[in-house]
């Protein structure tokens, strides 16, 4: 029998580091293609549909971007997170806190229709995602308990609070009874511009330049630098004279507010109004994309890019393939345990040695 | 006493018996990648014999033992028991032979009582009432004396390694490996380990000691096996040689001696008055007023066995751990109890954990960055405006390299892949080459070869020479006698007052460090 | 009444317990897989399939079984032998369960299910009040209960309970004692793995027999914070698990009475119950220090 020995490399493989989100997305594309020959399709084909066809068309960029871009804004807040050791998997009930807390404006003030509505818009939803950000956050500095958990279950009741919102005090009363709040005024939608046969809105050069600052940020500043030493090592980052819990209320907040940020631009810009349902996911699927992006800015860019064009790669093989679009999802899943299991490579050579596992037997 | 029993078994095994060893390694070979740990290697132990394996850390020592114990299984060259080669898969395999082992970082399961610490050591057994008994017993008859029902968590060193004997002994070995036993013990705890080995071997049964300690090696050990740089270089009768000859065998003729001349004093630069601190950890030890002054110009040593308040006397000096007060800790002339450890740096002072990587160092960031670390916040511009300057940080990094002769493979390594010597030399270094006029050291040299061990040392002395003030944290009774001016003790969080180096002996110290240092009337509470 | 309610916390409680219990294990051993939501719904799936198809409940229920550990599979792969972060595996985990189970049970949303009969001791069952409580159960809940005193006794009792526990405790000494200590790690997750599926298969054969996309709705996270809750003791996460399923009851009971408070903020209260009861255990820093394993969290490679 064979087994895989792990032999620890010295230093970490730069080569490694740029080599491993490709062989995972490399092994994932190889995995599709079993799932489609088992459904009795070509596998190149399939390939071709589900990650190729979607991209040739102009309309199949700009769907590429709209979906990508939420994801790569709230892919930045994680990373900033998950490198500094805190895991906030809340960032889907953030989305829709800062959505409902940003959209106060249109609902309730209805005829303050002015050009600042739409930057108070945004600056009120990155509040309050960041504002929910940080119960996890404290909950964790102050009794010590677990972020994960909490940050998860806020999900669940920031999701019922909107159903709350839009079914009872929110609802339009010209909504024929559907749960949905009445639409927002023109100062308070994003609408898209042509760029070379592209429509775009505002929502991708913002998510752009927030990409290029936190590059920056995390190369050459200090910030940057507290960040990566305080998730390696708390003791070391306690010993420069930077603060645990200073940095989980930063993270936590940084990363709320981002997602807040990008709900409430995906609200303004794809549906125009409250409803029950605002995202289909961002805030998870944000997750695999700041992992694939290896919780570096520019990698988010591209992972945020790669992800969205599985979005659209299930609606392309449901169309052409009459396969489910859910297949997506699965695909999406794989890919993330693929570059989980890729990194290993960055720190470890891998060998395929003969024998039984040489710890030996039980006493 | 051992010397006495001249008809003992032991003895008689070593004579009678001594065509056939007990043990014996043949051209032991063992490499991890490019580099070899083990060049063929050859080692006899006879029944009933105390066998030093001596030699500096990184000679190879830990490799060997992990052999012979199974942990490891070696590239070339093969293991024989009582003349018959053997394969030592796993540590299981190795117990069934009659091989047990004392590690110098105890295997002990914290969380667990010691019966059930004792039961997983041994072939399919439970923690039972039964055994309890058999260890109570057993332990009662060795002069080890243990509660199988206390925790791990709960007990003192010197009662950890007790476990760790007894657990050996209830496995009925006729060898046991011993990894550093005395290098967490007290010298009066030490000799009562020797009379329990002594006994031992009275019996029949085989020691393998390892050690670094030569004069208890000379006192101890029957025959020594000397290892320098993966290789056997020496084998003797310790008895016949000196600690000096020894010395020669371990490390080569490059021996440094280091220097030490009476400094000028100057002015009081650390004053501690009444340092109290509650500790906050489950396990943690408060420190319970401390009174300690030193000035410009000398060092103050502090010793003590782990665990009795060091890491949380640095964390006060450091302020990684806030104080109630802020003349609980005064730097030249300010009073800094309530400054964190940035703030305390701008005063001058500089610190040096005891955990290297982790601590001292972040593992998988470069030398450059880890200078970044603790260089940021001391107005030298490391930091400005928020940006970092990894470039200054990088020239930092050559100099401490040249003046501490760094080790590294290339030009600004991740701290992670230098050795535990050059990476202390790095992280001592990088505080010196501030030239602070306050230093605070914990475990300056533990783990380190003598090479490294004489040059961080020899800066420590220098530093104080050139007015600094420096309170060395240490274990190592050796290291402290050769660099301290002033010696204090650490006893359960109470320090001792500081005496002079010169009207102390390493056994007054043992004795402080065995709870003398505590104050009347506090021993109780 | 009162029986009629208890009946009810005993049904909400047992897919907790069942995921909770393994879990327990699981983490006792120093592996901390947050997938168990990933796990359970992937149990929900095949538990469902299996029984349709095969007209089973009782085959359905090793189907989940089956499910949960053939995905903790891969986890343990990840995590132990390429030695990934667990904890973002765990949550890969979870999204892939989320998603393979929504594309495998596509097909049998609005199909009826078959529900897991009770068991019915004739004469004891009709004994006032413990009658229906103790001897009219389906098979998972006194399974449940078993686990729990199963857990227990082969932690506490057993030598293998004993070493898995030395390998969560302390990783090093174990395989310096030579232990196993990923041959040991591999069949606690593959345990967690089964329970996890179990439990799930337990809300699509016996609690409500349909299929829903992410019937679980949390309950993995649930099961995750009782093991907290329970400071790693089954029995206690037994008592969390039988709290939680009283909560579950009291907002099925409050909607039913009709007050005019919203559905919503009741569908809310297992979750911020599970906050309020994390906030709470977290005060007793001292005695969550003695009980968490050691080793929980951290990846094992051997020195060669």
């Amino acid at each position: 029998m064979m087994r895989l020995e792990l032999v620890k490399r010295s230093e970490k493989s730069r080569l490694m580091s740029v080599l491993s989100p490709v062989v995972a997305v490399a092994l994932t594309v190889v995995f599709a293609g079993m799932v489609f020959a088992a459904q009795g399709h070509n596998p190149l084909t399939g390939i071709w549909y589900f990650f190729l066809e979607p991209i040739t068309s102009l309309w199949g960029v700009e769907q590429l971007i709209t979906k990508a871009t939420p994801l790569v804004i709230i892919a930045l807040g994680l990373s900033v997170c998950y490198l500094s050791n805190n895991w906030n998997i809340g960032a889907e009930g953030q989305l829709t806190i800062g959505a409902i807390v940003g959209s106060i404006l249109p609902i309730l003030f209805p005829d303050f229709v002015n050009p600042v509505v739409l930057p108070l818009m945004l600056l009120m939803a990155m509040a309050g995602g960041a504002l929910f950000a940080l119960i996890p956050a404290k909950l964790k500095t102050v009794f010590g308990t677990n972020e994960i958990l909490t940050s998860l279950m806020l999900v669940y009741c920031s999701n019922l609070f909107l159903d709350w919102m839009v079914r009872g005090p929110w609802r339009s009363p010209q909504g024929y009874n559907f749960p949905i709040t009445v639409d927002f005024h023109e100062w308070a939608v994003l609408n898209a511009v042509d760029v070379g046969g592209v429509y775009l809105n505002l929502s991708a050069p913002i998510a752009l330049l927030l990409v290029i600052v936190l590059a920056v940020v995390m190369r050459s500043t200090l910030k940057g630098f507290e960040i990566r030493v305080l998730g390696q090592s708390p003791r070391a980052g306690a010993f420069a004279g930077f603060s645990n819990r200073r940095m989980t209320a930063f993270a936590f907040a940084l990363s709320g507010a981002l997602a807040g940020l990008a709900g409430m631009m995906v609200v303004m810009s794809e549906i125009g109004k409250l409803q029950p349902v605002i995202s289909p996911g961002y805030g998870f699927t944000a997750i695999i994309v700041a992992f694939l992006g290896r919780l570096n800015p520019i990698g988010i860019l591209i992972a945020g890019l790669v992800i969205a064009s599985s979005y659209l790669g299930g609606e392309a093989i449901q169309t052409s393939l009459q396969m489910s679009s859910k297949l997506a999802t699965v695909i999406q899943g794989v890919l993330l345990f693929f570059v989980l299991a890729a990194d290993t490579l960055i720190l470890y050579k891998v060998r395929l040695v003969p024998g039984r596992e040489g710890e030996g037997a039980h006493a | 006493m051992g010397e006495g029993t001249g008809d003992s078994t032991g003895e008689m095994l070593r004579r009678v018996g001594g065509d056939t060893p007990l043990l014996e390694v043949r051209h032991v070979t063992k490499r991890f990648g490019s580099f070899t740990a083990n060049d063929s290697v050859s080692l006899k132990i006879m029944p009933g014999e105390i066998h030093a394996l001596l030699g500096e850390n990184g000679a190879g020592k830990s490799t060997l033992v992990k052999i012979i114990y199974g942990s490891l299984q070696p590239n070339s060259g093969g293991v024989f028991w009582k003349g018959r080669p053997v394969t030592v898969s796993s540590p299981a395999e190795a117990r069934a032979l009659g091989v047990g082992m004392v590690f110098q970082h105890f295997s002990l399961f914290e969380a667990m009582t010691v019966a059930e610490n004792i039961a997983l050591a041994l072939p399919n057994c439970r923690a039972t009432g039964e055994l309890s008994d058999t260890i109570a017993r057993v332990s009662a008859n060795y002069g080890l004396p243990l509660d199988p029902n206390a925790h791990i968590a709960d007990l003192s060193v010197g009662e950890r390694q007790r476990v760790e004997i007894v657990r050996c002994l209830l496995q009925n070995p006729e060898l046991i490996i011993m990894d550093e036993p005395t290098s967490v013990l007290t010298p009066q705890e030490a000799d009562q380990l020797f009379v329990t080995l002594r006994r031992l071997a009275a019996e029949g049964c085989a020691i393998l000691y390892i050690s670094h300690r030569l004069e208890e090696v000379r006192a101890l050990c029957h025959h020594a096996t000397i290892m320098r740089r993966a290789k056997v270089v020496a084998e003797t009768d310790p008895a016949r040689e000196t600690v000096n000859t020894l010395a020669q065998l371990m490390v080569g003729n490059q021996i440094t001696r280091v220097v030490r001349e009476r400094g000028k004093l100057g002015p009081e630069a650390i004053l501690l008055k009444g340092l109290t601190q509650v500790s906050q950890e489950a396990f943690g030890v408060s420190l319970k007023d401390i009174d300690l002054s030193v000035r410009a110009g000398e060092i103050v040593a502090i010793a003590g066995i782990a665990g009795n308040g060091q890491k949380e006397l640095f964390d006060a000096l450091s302020g990684e751990e806030p104080l109630e007060k802020e003349d609980m800790v005064i730097f030249a002339g300010e009073a800094a109890g309530l400054m964190d450890i940035n703030e305390r740096r701008l005063l001058g002072a500089a610190f040096v954990p005891e955990e290297r990587l982790g601590h001292g160092a972040v593992p998988a960031l470069k030398l450059s960055e880890n200078v970044v670390l603790t260089r940021h916040g001391t107005g030298e511009g490391i930091a400005r405006r928020g940006f970092t300057r990894f470039g200054k940080a990088g020239r930092i990094v050559e100099t401490v390299t040249s003046l501490f002769d760094v080790r590294k493979g290339v030009l600004d390594p991740e701290a992670r892949s230098l050795s535990g010597g050059n990476l202390q030399k790095f992280v001592v270094g990088r505080e010196v080459e501030r030239t602070p006029k306050i230093l605070f050291v914990a475990q300056p040299t533990w783990g380190v070869d003598a090479g490294a061990a004489a040059v961080i040392r020899q800066s420590l002395i220098d530093l104080s020479r050139k007015g600094a003030a420096i309170l060395v944290i240490s274990q190592d009774l050796d290291e402290i006698f050769e660099i301290a001016d002033r010696i204090a003790v650490i006893s359960r969080g109470h320090l001792s007052k500081a005496e002079d180096a010169d009207t102390l002996t390493p056994e007054k110290v043992g004795l402080l460090m065995a709870g003398g240092a505590e104050k009347k009337g506090a021993a109780a509470a | 009444m009162l029986e009629a309610i208890i009946l009810t916390i005993i049904t909400a409680a047992t897919p907790l317990l069942l995921a909770a219990t393994g879990e327990l294990v699981v983490e006792k051993s120093g592996v901390l897989n947050l997938g168990v939501e990933g796990m359970m719904v992937m149990g929900a799936v095949a538990g469902f399939a299996v029984t349709i198809s095969t007209g089973s409940p009782l085959l359905g229920i090793v189907g989940g079984a089956i499910a949960g550990m053939l995905v903790s599979l891969i986890f343990a792969f990840v995590t132990l032998t390429l030695v990934a972060n667990q904890v973002a595996s765990g949550l890969a985990l979870t999204l892939f369960g989320l998603g393979l189970s929504g594309l495998m049970g596509e097909s049998f949303v609005g199909q009826p299910g078959i529900k897991l009969q009770s068991l019915h001791v004739p004469g004891l069952i009709d004994l006032p009040f413990v009658g229906k409580i103790l001897f009219g159960q389906d098979l998972l809940v006194y399974l449940s209960f078993a686990a729990v005193f199963g857990v227990s006794w082969f932690l506490n009792r057993t030598r293998a309970g004993l070493i898995l526990r030395a390998v969560g405790d302390n990783h090093t000494s174990a395989h310096a004692l030579g232990y196993s200590v990923v041959g040991v790690r591999y069949l606690a997750v593959i345990f967690g793995g089964a329970m996890a599926g179990l439990g799930g298969a337990y809300l699509s054969v016996a609690y409500t027999p349909l299929w829903v996309e992410n019937m679980t709705a949390g309950r993995g996270w649930i099961a995750l914070a009782l093991v907290v809750f329970a400071s790693w003791i089954p029995w206690r996460a037994a008592i969390g698990a039988y709290l939680f399923g009283a909560v579950t009851v009291l907002q099925l009971h409050t909607q039913a009475l009709g007050i005019g408070f919203p559905s919503q903020f009741l569908a809310m209260l297992p979750y911020l119950a599970t906050v309020i009861v994390l906030v709470a255990i977290s005060g007793n820093r001292r005695a969550t220090l003695f009980n968490t394993p050691s080793s929980l969290g951290k990846s094992f490679v051997p020195d060669r």
